[in-house]
């Protein structure tokens, strides 16, 4: 499933892109396939949200969560 | 300079406090992503008596730029003719967060170029239960790693006797990359003479922002990347993966993790602060709380700077040979420096707000709730802080839309911001507010004048929405926009840093503004002492007469040559020039000639009104400027010159006119080109004139 089908509170391991462009700015903040991430909230109108990856916060927009497969 | 040293490190590690405490030179600090916009040289002096020059570089999580701020990095590491180009890289880490960080670190030493490893914030490891073996690291990497904390003061010598220790001889460098692109960075090796693989692979990536390729070697570089298939992303993917395959190795047994539970802190209060209704009416509450200490607390400061010029015009008038340097001197360039220095405590409590806010992680916060609305009218998240930036001076925040890494968002940011009502127009409304609308209470709370001002405000931020939309369709761009930043955790706002921040924003808005202003009121003053041919002669000649009659009014007479004189003078004549343009919008020549001064600064109106209304009256009355402003009439209707329909008309374009030279030149700067800047003072101008003369034939 795609990473932006969580809700808050909810995690998943990385296992792949949809999307080469967004896939090398995402992975050297540390979204790397076998990471663990949690999604951790929702912007007050719903986007972006803030993950929890690789031991800190990082928000992105739907669309971008949208391109990171998870397990 | 005996060393030069570079810093190199992710954003948020603590970069800016680190070269504060090397160099013991204090600048601005910001706590979002890219604030350090501006390349800083600092300098210190190592234990054995040598100099070093620290060069503090922009904050990027890898050698690949995401924004312009970020391409200096490479920029600068690339080229060993840059004036920067360092003998030594102290390489900053966040220690909390090692492995993300090092990234950047692995690629850095790829390059070539001796590096000590700074772990910083080190003291906080142990809080969140990671302990980190700096010595089976440094065996590892072959470079000195030091811990540190900069925001503590902790392991500062021991860093600077690195850097005096550091060469090349011992770094290993056990990450090939040559299989990325094999025939590719063979060929470039080859082409440019490099010996470095790494250096190779990233001059295939990024040389088209190489300045010292010339056209033809583009062009080679261009041709071997075509005939080897060479692919920027799909290689870059498969480095980053690489890289950090092999940097769990590396890390391995340097990093034990008891992780305990991180930031506990920083999420309770971001389950408020972002909160869906409280995260914005905590953000209005402290919007309010700005305009309100802009506005309430600065009132008395700015009538002690405002009292204090007076009395030095009156000094001097007293104290000073009457002549024509002394009227220059004191009407001219005194009035027009008071004119400047009473903004002082407006800006500095602005940039106080702004530093702290940065300074404490909730910018990004902030950056993080708007996103959402901005992206819909054609912006980004991080518009919102040149946005904000913006009621202050346009100039900073035009350089801080540079950590936007979307062109076309970055574009349409630095296009709106001088939209937003900067502290220049604030005089401006002001006098012309009192002029105009009158001192009353509706409803026992509300101000008028306090609620007119307040519509100004809320009219500039509607207009730059506007204008951004209107953009976002005509702005045709294949870039994709996007949004990917780190959350810093909540600290504490370094209150020397706040202090610091107020007082150079202050000094550099007295400077910039101060040239300018000065400038113009020697101009002015001289333009309107003077005017072409024998026409003053011809004045004296004609009152002569009268004058010599001793029952003559003399006062009287004396003020009609002084107006005669005004309006035939080189600025008189100026403004009758201008004044079949501006009748529509209810404007007189003398107001004319306040739109052609203002033009290269706003504040300049209140300074050439009050140099136009004192040579006018001459300068024995002390009626203030508003005063004789409010009694200037018209000379060919009769009829007040400043009237609601004129005040407003006047009001509204100076809302949205560019009238501010310092941002064209900083549009100029920031879009390497006239096209944008003149685009700007284009669209601005026509709006500022259709809006004042709508306002104007409607209201009249």
């Amino acid at each position: 499933m795609k990473l932006s089908q969580l809700n808050p509170g909810e995690q998943g391991t990385i296992v792949a892109f949809t999307d080469l462009e967004m896939s090398v700015k995402l992975m050297e903040m540390g979204c790397l396939p076998g990471e663990l991430v949690e999604v951790e909230r929702f912007a007050p109108l719903g986007c972006p949200i803030a993950i929890r990856v690789a031991g800190y916060q990082l928000c992105l927009r739907k669309s971008e969560a949208a391109v990171i497969i998870i397990q | 300079m005996d060393i030069k040293v570079a810093l190199v490190g992710n954003p948020n590690t603590g970069k800016s406090t680190l070269f504060n405490r090397l160099t013991g030179l204090n600048q601005k600090i910001g706590n979002f992503p890219g604030v350090t916009v501006d390349k800083k040289i600092g300098y210190a002096k190592l234990a054995d008596g040598r100099q070093i020059q620290i060069t503090d570089l922009p904050g990027t999580y890898s050698l690949y730029p995401k924004s312009a701020d970020e391409r200096i990095v490479f920029q600068v590491l690339a080229d060993a003719k840059n004036s920067s180009y360092p003998d030594v890289i102290v390489l900053l880490v966040d220690a909390t967060n090692l492995k993300r960080n090092m990234l950047l670190y692995s690629q850095v030493a790829d390059l070539g170029i001796p590096i000590v490893l700074a772990l910083n914030m080190i003291d906080l490891n142990e809080k969140q239960g990671i302990e980190i073996d700096a010595d089976k690291l440094a065996a590892k990497l072959g470079v000195q790693v030091v811990p540190i904390s900069a925001r503590n003061n902790i392991g500062i010598n021991a860093l600077k006797q690195a850097i005096a220790h550091t060469n090349m001889a011992t770094q290993v460098s056990d990450f090939e990359v040559s299989f990325l692109a094999p025939d590719a960075i063979r060929a470039i090796k080859h082409k440019i003479g490099a010996t470095r693989d790494y250096y190779a692979l990233q001059v295939l990536h990024q040389h088209e922002y190489l300045a010292f390729f010339n056209a033809a070697e583009q062009e080679e570089i261009e041709s071997i990347e075509q005939s080897n298939g060479f692919e920027s992303s799909k290689i870059q993917a498969a480095e980053t993966i690489a890289r950090y395959k092999h940097l769990s190795n590396v890390l391995a047994d340097v990093v034990i993790d008891r992780g305990k539970n991180k930031y506990s802190f920083s999420d309770k209060l971001d389950a408020v602060l972002t909160h869906k209704l409280w995260g914005f009416v905590i953000f209005m509450l402290l919007l309010f709380v700005i305009f309100n200490a802009i506005f309430a607390w600065a009132t008395f400061p700015m009538e002690w700077i405002e009292n204090g010029f007076g009395w030095l015009a009156g000094f001097g008038h007293e104290h000073l040979p009457e002549g024509m340097l002394t009227d220059l001197l004191l009407d001219g360039v005194v009035a027009g420096l008071g004119g400047i220095f009473v903004f002082i405590p407006q800006i500095a409590i602005l940039f106080a707000f702004i530093s702290i806010l940065e300074d404490t992680g909730y910018m990004a916060r902030v950056t993080f709730m708007m996103d959402k609305i901005m992206s819909k009218v054609g912006l980004n998240g991080k518009s919102v802080v040149p946005m904000i930036g913006g009621l202050a001076c346009a100039v900073p925040s035009i350089m801080a839309a540079r950590n936007i890494e979307n062109w076309k968002d970055r574009m349409i940011t630095i296009m709106v911001t001088p939209l937003i009502s900067c502290s220049a127009r604030l005089p401006v409304y002001i006098l012309l507010i009192s002029l105009v609308i009158p001192s009353e209470t509706v409803f026992g709370i509300i101000n008028l004048q306090g609620l007119a001002l307040m519509v100004m405000y809320l009219i500039s931020f509607v207009a730059a929405i506007l204008v951004a939309w209107v953009m976002k369709v005509i702005i045709k761009s294949k870039e994709r926009s996007y949004f990917i930043m780190e959350l810093p955790i909540y600290r504490m706002p370094r209150w020397k840093n706040v202090i610091y921040t107020m007082y150079e924003k202050s000094k550099t808005f007295v400077f910039e503004a101060g040239k300018v202003i000065i400038a113009i009121s020697i101009i002015l003053w001289v333009m309107a002492s003077f005017g072409p041919g024998n026409r003053f002669e011809k004045i004296d000649q004609k009152y002569a007469s009268a004058l010599a009659d001793p029952a003559a009014n003399t006062s009287h007479i004396k003020t009609l040559i002084a107006t005669e004189k005004l309006e035939n003078s080189y600025v008189g004549l100026l403004g009758h020039a201008v004044e079949p343009v501006i009748r529509p919008l209810g404007y007189d020549w003398k107001i004319g000639i306040a739109l052609i001064t203002s033009f290269a600064a706003r504040e300049a109106f209140v300074g050439t009104m009050a140099t136009i209304y004192s040579v006018d009256g001459g300068d024995e009355d002390s009626e203030t400027i508003r005063e004789r402003m409010a009694g200037s009439i018209n000379s060919k209707t009769g009829m007040p010159v400043y009237t609601f329909a004129t005040g407003i008309s006047l009001m509204l374009f100076y809302a949205f006119a560019m009238q501010c030279m310092s941002t064209v030149a900083i549009v100029y700067r920031e879009t390497k080109g006239w096209k944008w800047p003149m685009i700007q003072l284009g669209y601005m101008t026509a709006m500022a004139y259709v809006a004042a003369l709508i306002a104007y034939q409607l209201l009249k």
